[in-house]
């Protein structure tokens, strides 16, 4: 049982260490330069592209090797980040509604 | 789970790739994920927990967009004096490096658990588990401080209002996973330590508290770019 090579891929993930230090170190790397955006003051649609880019990398690493996602059958893969993607909509609807709200309180405070 | 083994163990020989291997894990009557069920269901509420913090983010982006009064500027709301100087959103920056560092050590701790070092695996646990309470800490650090300053969930004297309520909401929820995580974390990992899971024969616990633990740092990830940075 202990070193039974065929159980044990059979079992679970096996991977190198390795890949997981190397993904260690590269959100360490997005990470901070997320905090530098900041840090310069970067503003208006590079500071927004940028935020967005290094979340996006950050959350793609996360699930992919650390949760093991890019291992798993596409079946899985499908099942789990697919639904999420309607949220999108939800997001695009409020946004929408929270212009639209905006709009009606200026109107309101300025009559 | 001799079930599960043989079937997976099946599947690496003749499942078929891409789509068509969609078509036919969902098909002919059998079991469509071949993974133990106890990772699937938590990849299932891991997906239910996305809806909640997403709900959460997009009630806060929609409470942002639609305010009259300015959004106080969280890279001030949250910078530190450390020694004379004014760093700003400091605090938050260390929360991210002490979420990502415990995400990297429960990565580890599920590798040696599959290579069944029961002593490396529970090490590795508990400091997961610290640098989650930590992470919590500091984050009473951040409550109290905005606390003081006069920031609650009905107003602030910073600017718009919404800012306290979604604040707490989002922080707090986010708080409450983590240190729910350090409690699971604790549990799986002095069973580790008690030889439950060699007695199991299966480490896929440890891998499946992985799951839950990764993505407490991958809400954050999100938090962080949308409520601290944006």
């Amino acid at each position: 049982m202990e070193k039974a090579a065929g159980h044990e891929h059979a079992e679970g993930q096996q991977h190198p260490l390795s890949i997981y230090l190397w993904i260690w170190g590269l959100l360490f790397v997005f990470s901070t330069f997320s905090y530098l955006v900041d840090y310069f003051h970067l503003h208006g649609y590079l500071r927004w592209t940028l935020i967005i880019t290094f979340m996006v990398i950050k959350a793609g690493l996360i699930v992919a090797i650390f949760m093991h996602m890019a291992w798993e059958r596409l079946a899985l893969k499908f099942a789990i980040l697919v639904p999420p993607l309607v949220l999108l909509i939800l997001i695009g609807l409020m946004a929408v509604e929270g212009d639209y709200t905006f709009l009606t309180r200026l109107a309101a405070f300025l009559r | 789970m001799a079930e599960n083994a043989v079937t997976t163990a099946g599947e690496s020989t003749s499942a078929l790739a891409g789509l068509p291997g969609v078509v036919s894990d969902w098909s002919s009557d059998k079991q469509a994920f071949p993974v133990p069920w106890g990772k699937a269901m938590m990849w299932i509420f891991l997906l239910s927990d996305t809806f909640i913090f997403t709900c959460f983010l997009t009630s806060y982006m929609n409470v942002r967009i639609s305010t009259t009064v300015p959004w106080p500027n969280p890279s001030e709301v949250f910078s530190l004096n450390i020694g004379g100087t004014r760093i700003p959103l400091i605090l938050i920056a260390i929360m991210t490096m002490v979420l990502i560092t415990s995400s990297g050590t429960m990565a580890m701790a599920v590798n040696f658990g599959y290579r069944r070092h029961r002593a490396n695996t529970t090490a590795l646990m508990l400091i997961t588990a610290a640098f989650g309470a930590t992470f919590v800490g500091m984050q009473a650090f951040e409550w109290t401080k905005l606390i003081r300053e006069g920031v609650r969930p009905w107003g602030n004297p910073l600017g718009a209002p919404q800012f306290g309520s979604t604040f707490f909401m989002i922080t707090g929820f986010h708080g409450l996973h983590v240190s729910a995580g350090v409690v699971y974390l604790t549990v799986v990992a002095l069973r580790v330590w008690r030889g439950f899971y060699d007695r199991k024969g299966s480490y896929e616990t440890v891998e499946i508290t992985g799951l839950y633990w990764h993505f407490v740092d991958l809400v954050w990830v999100f938090i962080f770019a949308f409520f601290y940075l944006w």
